[in-house]
This record gives structure tokens, sequence and C-alpha cells, in this order.
């Protein structure tokens, strides 16, 4: 079976609540059915309601979005067929799970058997089954998130949204249950269109994950890529942690620039979205990708001082002075080679030009 | 028998409970002293007069006590022949007094309550009874008037004997205990009681619904608005309550009148002939209108509380999963604003039932309710165990629908705010 690369597409949708301020702006964008595509980004970006125009209670003001190739704008959200997961999961407080999960079979007429059958089913998915007959008060937060996810899924929709499902929840519950919900969106092949701001859950969850910011996706790629290559510094901060220089460009030779920062030095760095000599820049670099007192070779080699030292079990936070930067950060994973970082030494710190990618500037 | 060794000491050996105990008790004094002033307020303002009420709806202390001899010596006549002598006699001598006293006429109304004719023989009686001679006081009393030898009032004043009668209730349902004793209903066109209280609840019962009908839409308004617009509806609904409730009244009576402004529209509008205005007051229409909107804020807040706990995102959950807006509302909206409805029902109809200001001015004849005759009891005939018995009739009628409703949705159902 071939993928219907755009089962949901954004076409050029512009959104306004006031007619003076646009929160969204331009939105293009394609989501393949069967993916996880997670909407990132803080708030005020305008994933939520990116997500309430494809849920129906939000209208574009301007363009259309298309749901396997029809337009939905004038559909109301009862006829769209889109399962949702809502922020505090809105159950039915006056129902128990058994009713909270039959009512849409309910409306759309299924038999009693069949919507014992596909309760029961949703149920066990999400491991909850033989609470039934439980008022949601009854449950604790995890399970009435569990409770929110069978119900949006259990008319099988084909479109499942989820908005912040799992911000209510302390930090282990909230790992098991993004592990459990990918799970489910695995061995069901549902679409699933997830928004967050806590970009840890976006990483380990998604395909592919549409950074929003200002109204505008700034990136729209795969997890690791998203890590690892940045297109500009606002997505280079967001995900993830961060050390940057800004500078001038001051030579562009193909696959490498060099900066020059504004104590002096200068650089090599991997031009990303900088054009010529003179441009402003913000050069990015992973803290893992700096490595202390290694043999290896590599084309930036710098001397810096160790201001802290934060211990962290299997790794260490060093927080460096290194060419005018107070905060660079280093992660030092614990091995008995690396024993003699204390404070106030002078250590070298090394790394190749291809991970300092030199961005736009902040 | 507690066991010893069960008993948890403290360390200088007093057993735990009795320390604790020792310990809370100073907490337990301040926290009574707290709310001391409030449980005598209480006592003196609401529990004495109630019981006041109820002593006062069935006691018949007064001809009990005017004639004590009498009843003593009744108690051995069986009341099918005229009394023994002995009866007369004691008679005589509590009468005399009571004249002596002046006091006589208290009890030939009293009597005549009871029967009608006592009032003129027992003036009779005075008169005479200056003459009697001493003993055969049967005879004497039997040749003052033929009533006298007539064995039912014998038996109308030994009815009054028990210094405590339900008789006011009974008259409270137009019901009266006949000379046999048995309990019946007044003749059909002096039943002015029963009216009363089937059109109070009638009243009581339209008005929380036109009251919930028009509250649930301002509500859910006020509850969804944003808080710029909902504070400014908000004052819109207090407005009138904070307004003097005769001031409120009075306006509707200038609005409903036949010569008033609605009046006036109608006829301007063509809506009516302007020789044939409507009686929208001193009726049933006045009561109706007037009331509602005096009791609509007891209704909106309630509702207005509830609905503000109510997150939106069920609305949207309900529409999501497949519902139409009306499914949405009627299965997630709905059952969760019955608490509200529930509070707000409530507090208005045990208000409306008991509603006296707006009845009395804009009700008319057939507009008035139980309170207005209950005042008119206090007031005008100063019949004022009648007027207790019919106030606790209604205090009951009030428990009995709080018991149902409790039986019905539940007391826990309740939110108030």
């Amino acid at each position: 079976m071939s993928k219907n690369l755009d089962f949901v597409k954004f076409d050029k949708v512009d959104k306004s609540y006031d007619g003076k301020v646009l929160v969204v702006k331009d939105l293009n964008l394609d989501i393949a059915e069967g993916e996880f595509i997670t909407m990132l980004g803080p708030s005020g970006s305008g994933k939520t309601t990116c997500l309430m125009m494809l849920a129906g209670f939000e209208t574009p003001t301007n363009g259309e979005i298309y749901l396997d190739k029809n337009p939905i704008s004038n559909i109301p959200p009862h006829k769209r067929g889109i399962g949702m997961v809502f922020q505090n999961y809105a159950l039915f407080p006056h129902m128990t799970v058994y009713e909270n999960l039959a009512f849409p079979l309910k409306v759309r007429k299924f038999q009693k058997d069949e919507i014992d059958k596909k309760v029961d089913k949703a149920l066990s998915m999400v491991s909850l089954s033989g609470f039934e007959h439980r008022m949601p008060g009854q449950l604790s937060g995890g399970q009435q998130q569990r409770v929110a996810v069978a119900r949006s899924l259990v008319f099988d929709p084909q479109l499942v949204l989820m908005d912040e499902p799992l911000g209510a929840l302390d930090k282990n519950l909230r790992e098991s249950m993004q592990y459990e919900i990918k799970h489910i969106h695995e061995s069901i092949g549902v679409t699933v269109v997830y928004v967050t701001h806590d970009q840890s859950e976006a990483l380990t969850m998604s395909n592919r994950i549409a950074v929003f910011n200002d109204g505008k996706v700034q990136q729209l790629s795969s997890p690791d890529k998203l890590y690892e290559e940045p297109v500009n510094s606002f997505v280079a901060e967001f995900i993830g942690e961060n050390n940057t220089f800004a500078g001038l460009v001051t030579n562009m030779s193909g696959k490498e620039c060099k900066v020059k920062l504004n104590d002096g030095t200068e650089i090599v760095a991997n031009p990303i979205s900088v054009k010529s000599n003179g441009d402003k820049t913000t050069v990015s670099l992973r803290p893992e990708r700096a490595l202390i007192n290694t043999k290896e070779k590599m084309d930036n080699n710098f001397k810096g001082k160790i201001e802290e030292v934060i211990y962290h079990g299997d790794h260490t936070r060093v927080r460096l002075d290194l060419l005018g930067n107070k905060e660079f950060i280093l992660k030092v994973p614990n091995s008995s080679a690396n024993m003699d970082i204390k404070m106030g030494n002078q250590i070298n710190v090394s790394w190749n030009s291809r991970d300092a990618r030199a961005l736009d500037p902040k | 028998m507690s066991i010893e060794t069960g008993k948890i000491l403290t360390t200088d050996g007093i057993p735990l409970e009795v320390s604790l105990k020792k310990a809370e008790r100073k907490n337990k004094i301040k926290a009574f002293l707290l709310v001391a002033p409030l449980l005598f307020f209480l006592l003196i303002t609401y529990i004495f007069p109630i019981g006041d009420m109820l002593m006062r709806s069935v006691d018949d202390k007064m001809v009990t006590e005017m004639l004590p001899k009498t009843f003593k010596s009744m108690e051995k006549w069986d009341g099918k022949e005229l009394p023994p002598e002995e009866v007369f006699e004691s008679f005589y001598l509590d009468f005399q007094k009571l004249v002596e006293e002046k006091r006589d006429g208290k009890l030939s109304t009293q009597l005549n309550y009871t029967k009608n004719g006592f009032k003129s023989i027992l003036k009779k009686l005075r008169r005479k009874a200056k003459n009697f001679e001493e003993g055969n006081y049967k005879e004497q009393i039997m040749a003052v008037h033929q009533r006298w030898a007539d064995v039912e009032y014998w038996r109308a004043i030994q009815r009054r004997a028990p210094a405590y009668t339900s008789q006011k209730y009974l008259k409270g349902i137009d019901m009266y205990k006949n000379e046999e004793g048995n309990i019946v209903s007044v003749e059909e066109d002096r039943r002015i009681h029963r009216i009363l209280w089937l059109r109070t609840l009638e009243i009581a019962f339209f008005v929380t619904l036109l009251c919930f009908l028009m509250a649930y839409p301002i509500a859910h308004l006020l509850a969804t608005l944003p808080m710029k617009y909902s504070n400014l509806l908000m004052i819109c609904v207090l407005l009138p309550f904070w307004t003097s409730l005769l001031v409120r009244t009075a306006s509707w009576m200038i609005l409903l009148q036949q010569q008033g402004v609605v009046n006036d529209f109608f006829v301007m509008i063509g809506l009516v002939a302007d020789d044939n205005r409507p009686e929208m007051m001193f009726n049933k229409t006045g009561t109706y209108v007037a009331m509602t909107q005096i009791l609509l804020p007891f209704m909106v807040l309630p509702l207005y509380s509830v609905m503000k706990t109510i997150s939106p995102s069920l609305m949207r959950a309900g529409k999501s999963l497949g519902g139409t807006p009306f499914v949405a509302f009627w299965k997630v909206y709905f059952p969760l604003t019955i608490p509200g409805i529930g509070a707000g029902c409530l507090l208005v109809f045990i208000l409306a039932i008991g509603y006296y200001i707006t009845p009395a001015l804009v009700g008319g004849a057939s507009g008035t309710l139980i309170s207005n005759q209950i005042a008119f009891h206090m007031k005008s005939t100063l019949d004022w165990s009648f007027a207790s018995a019919m106030g606790l009739m209604l205090l009951a009628g009030v428990l009995a629908i709080y018991w149902i409703y409790n039986k019905l949705v539940g007391v826990d159902n309740i939110k108030l705010g």
C-alpha cells in the first residue's frame, strides 16, 4: 500500500484572532499517513492554534486545510472523525470509564455488543482492562491519561491529535507514557499530530518534528537531523544544549568559513546560513561535540579555564571560560581518564569545524 | 473495662488519651467561644420563636384554665345524656369567678368559636345567675335558656377540655372536627385555604421553572464570556439584587398597570386596542412577572458558579468524539450542571413558596399566596395561633420538599457557590 504523503495538508494557512497579529503565518505543512509528527515550540508560538484548526475548533483566517485531499475548513468538528487527546484529559467526570469510551461509539450508533468489544480492545491496548466501572476521579493521573488516549482511538480514527497530553504528569510517568504512546502508534499505524513544548518528549516520540516559533515553522525534520543539523539559531537554541559564539564571517571557502569572534580569535566553522564575508553570525556547537585533552586531530584547538564542575553521576558538566564565553558547557563522560578536572585548571578543548555551525545571528 | 496493658502512656506516665484531651481542651473551648455568639443568636432569634410558634399553634389552655372545676367534674361524664348536677354546679362556680374577674367575655368568644350560640346564652346566664339560689344548679341553669338543656352545648364545652388542640392545623387545610369527633372538610364554598396552598405551590413551581429557563443561558454566557464582558453582565444580573425589593415591586407596578408602560407600548404597536388593555397586574400574571424577575439572581448565581468550573475542553471533547453540538451539550455539559440546577431550583422554590411583599402588592385577589393569609391573620384577625399553625405548615412543607429533593438528587449534589 503506497502511503499518502499529504494525508494532512496545511496550505498557506494564516490565523489571526484580533485582526492585528498573525499567530500563524503562511503555514505550509504536509503530514504523511501513519506518521507521528510533533509540533514543538515555546508557548505562544502558534502550535496549539494549528492543532485547533485541524480539530475544527478554530477556522483559518486564510488558506485551507486538507484532510485526505478534502478541504475541511467548513466541516464542523464532530464530522471530521479526528480523535483528540486534550491537555487535561477532558474525561467526562460524570461517566464511568466504560461510558467515556462508549461515547464516540454510541453517537455513531454502534450496536451494544460491538461497543463492548471495541471498548475492551481499547482498554487492553492501554492495559487498563478491568477499570470499566471506575469513575475518572478514582483514577490516578497516568490512568486518566491512558483512558483519554484509549477514548481518542476507540472509534478507529485515521488521525489523532494530542495537545500536550503528558504535561500534567510527573517525570517518571511522563517518560513511560511516552513509550506507551509511541508503541500504540507503531502497533496501529494511526497518524498522530502531537503538540508539546517539551523537546525531549518530541525527540523520543516523533518521526518528524516541526519546530514552531513566532507563528512559523522554523524547521521540519527528523529528530536526529533537528538535533545535529539545526538550520537556524532558534532551533539550535531550543533543541538541546548549545554553546554559542557571536562573530563576523571573514573567510568563506566552500565547506568552511572562518569566523572572527569579538575577542579577536578566529575559529573555523561550517557555514549554514551565512553567505559572504562580513556577515554577522552565531556559531553553535553542541556540548558533547567538544572534547578535552583529546589526541584526535581537530581543526579547532583552544585553551579554557574551568569555572565550575557539576557532578551528574554518569557524566560531569564543566563550565569553561573559553574565547570570551563564560558559559561554555562541556559534557565529560564519567571515566577514570577524566579525573583531573578541577576548578581553576586550564584544559585543552578541541572540536571539528563541521560541528560548529555558523547560523544566523541572534 | 479497658485493658491496662493496651494503653499507651506518655513519658510522664499519664495515659496518652487523657493527655491528648487535656491538650486539646483549650482549643475546644476557644472554638466554642468563637461560635457561641452565633449559637445564642440563633437560639434567641430562630429556635426559640419557632418553638413559641409551635406552642402557640396547638395551645388551647385558655378555656381549660377558665373552667378548671367544670372539666374536672366532667371527667366522669360519658357525654350521652345531660351532665349530672355536679357538673352544673362546678360550671356555675367557675363562671361566677370569671364574672367577678370580668373574664367571662373571653370565655363566650372562645366557646362561640367551638359552637355558635354560646354568646347569647352566656350573657343571659350572667344576668340571671346573680339571683341563683344555692343548690340544684342544674334546674336553675336549664331554666335560663333552652339551649342549656341541650346536650350538644355541653359536649361543645367538653371538647375544649384538652389543653392542646389540632384544630388550627385542621382549619389551615379547611377541615374541622365535627360534633361526633370526626375530621371532615368544610363546605365547598368556604375552602379558601386549600386554594391558597395549591396556588402557592403552583406559582412557586412556575416561577422556579421560568427562572430556570431564563437563568440557564445567562449563566452559561456569564461563565464563557471573556472577563471584561462577563463582569459587566454580572453587574447587570446583580444590580436588581442591590435595589430594594419594594422599589423593584413598585416599578413593576408602574410597568404593568393598565395605563402603564408595557400596555402603552402594546397599544402603540397595535397589538391591543386602546379600550381593551389587558390586565397584567393584581392577578397571577403580575405575581409571575415580578417574582420571576426578583428571584432570578438566586438561580443565576449557583448555576454560574457551577458552570464556571466546567472546563470548555469537555464540550470540545464531546464534539471531537463525534457528538453533535446538541449531543455534546445534553450528554456532557447538562449533566455536569445538575448540582447548580438543584441548588438554584431549591433556593428559588423555597423563597417563592414563602414570598410575601410582591404578591401582596401586585398579586391582587387571585395572585396572593399563603404567606399573605398568614400576615392577614397576624395583623387583622389577630388569630396568632392560626397564623403560627399555617407558618409551621409552610415550614413543614419546605422541609418535605427538601427531603424529597434529597431523595431524588442528593443534598451532596448541591453547589451554592
